[in-house]
């Protein structure tokens, strides 16, 4: 048992002792966890990025081209002032713009034309029949501009039970997730901390 | 003028990422990877406002003595300075301080509120799921026998548990999934073309 995971075993329980109601422990670790994590991602963003990619181009390699988007990086800093921040729009908006741009092929390509390449089967086993019609019954339930009523009713409500499936299964997915991270920290108090078990 | 130039860059900035995609020229493949580099850099300074952001707050609220929170602010504020000073005074590889911390304090803590989840579905599941007709008997259903397709115990009861929970994944739960992706592109695609045409603007805030 040595002192790092004592410190990491502190910790979790002090996480679980939310589970008897909100107290100051597990606000404090809620509180440190904050700040580690914050403070994780900005040493990471640095160091990976702003150093790498502006600092050793401009400034060791000597490539001018770079000022710009360091302007632009000052400029989305002073939205922490009050008199300046609306100069931080013009590197959001480039980056909204750039974000827009790169997103209709994107989704074009991987959510649009990959997904319904693969739902065009042969009709061949109860598999792919069930496919293509669960696809088709969603999409007409998420289709609004028509009166969900007749055989095109009918078929939106297809499309909820299979939605209704979809939930379920994810949702089963996920706690078994979960579970499978209990076991983990349980295993990690229990064994790695106390030694109980191996 | 404080909107109508944002507007312009925007849509300068995203009707080239559109365009260069059907232009597989040189020129335009080396702009285009120039451009994704300038967003990245933005990009970093942009979660940097948010620590900042988030810096500001918990300090004007540690300097308030009547506030109940002030000792969690500080704390706070510790948490991030001993994180910055570690990782960019030592470094952030293997067996630095950082690391140290990475491993004995954020993963521990962090695996730790997820799997805290466990309990809140599970209570969830308990007073939420009541089969009051049959569309949430279709999702109880569904969620049972993937659970139970998950463990062991599903396959002891019977072998024929996790076949029928692999098959509800991949095939009634995949084609809806599937559908549910293909609103979302079209979604994301009519939203991208209003953001690019400036229709959309909510980005830029209020005033």
């Amino acid at each position: 048992m040595d002192i790092s995971t004592t410190i990491a075993a502190i910790l979790t329980l002090a996480i679980y002792s939310f589970l008897y109601r909100d107290n100051p422990v597990y606000k404090t670790a809620e509180h440190i966890l904050l700040g580690v994590s914050v403070g994780y991602f900005v040493v990471i963003t640095i160091s990976n990025t702003i150093i790498p990619k502006l600092i050793i181009p401009l400034f060791v390699d000597g490539e001018l081209i770079y000022i710009i988007p360091a302007l632009l990086g000052i400029a989305m800093l002073l939205r922490v002032t009050k008199q300046f921040s609306h100069i931080s729009r013009i590197p959001l908006a480039l980056i909204i713009g750039v974000g827009a741009g790169i997103a209709i092929p994107a989704y074009m390509q991987a959510h649009l034309i990959a997904q319904m390449k693969a739902t065009m089967l042969p009709l061949s086993n109860i598999s792919n029949i069930v496919i293509i019609i669960a696809v088709l019954s969603v999409l007409v339930y998420f289709f609004f501009s028509r009166k969900h009523e007749g055989a095109f009713g009918v078929t939106a409500k297809a499309g909820i039970y299979f939605l209704m499936i979809f939930f379920g299964s994810t949702f089963g997915y996920t706690v078994m997730a979960r579970i499978s991270l209990l076991i983990g920290r349980i295993q990690f108090l229990l064994g790695d901390w106390l030694g109980i078990i191996r | 003028m404080y909107r109508r130039i944002p507007l312009i860059v925007c849509f300068i900035f995203g009707a080239f990422m559109l365009i260069q995609f059907f232009v597989p020229h040189r020129v335009s493949t080396e702009f285009y990877e120039m451009t994704l580099e300038w967003a990245q850099i933005i990009y970093a300074f942009a979660l940097l406002v948010g620590a900042l952001m988030l810096m500001k707050h918990h300090a004007v609220n540690a300097t308030r003595k009547s506030s109940d929170d002030r000792p969690f602010s500080i704390i706070v504020i510790a948490g991030i300075a001993t994180m910055c000073i570690a990782g960019l005074i030592w470094g952030h590889g293997e067996g630095t301080v950082f690391n140290w911390f990475f491993q004995n304090v954020q993963a521990p803590m962090q695996s730790t509120m997820f799997s805290l989840l466990a309990f809140f579905v599970a209570s969830a599941a308990f007073r939420g799921f009541r089969a009051r007709n049959t569309q949430a008997i279709f999702l109880l259903i569904a969620a049972t026998i993937v659970m139970l397709g998950r463990v062991p115990i599903g396959e002891l009861i019977s072998p024929v548990i996790p076949q029928v929970a692999d098959w509800i994944l991949n095939v009634p739960s995949m084609a809806a999934r599937r559908g549910i992706y293909i609103g979302i592109a079209l979604g994301s695609i009519a939203t991208s073309l209003r953001v690019i045409l400036g229709i959309e603007r909510t980005y830029l805030g209020g005033s």
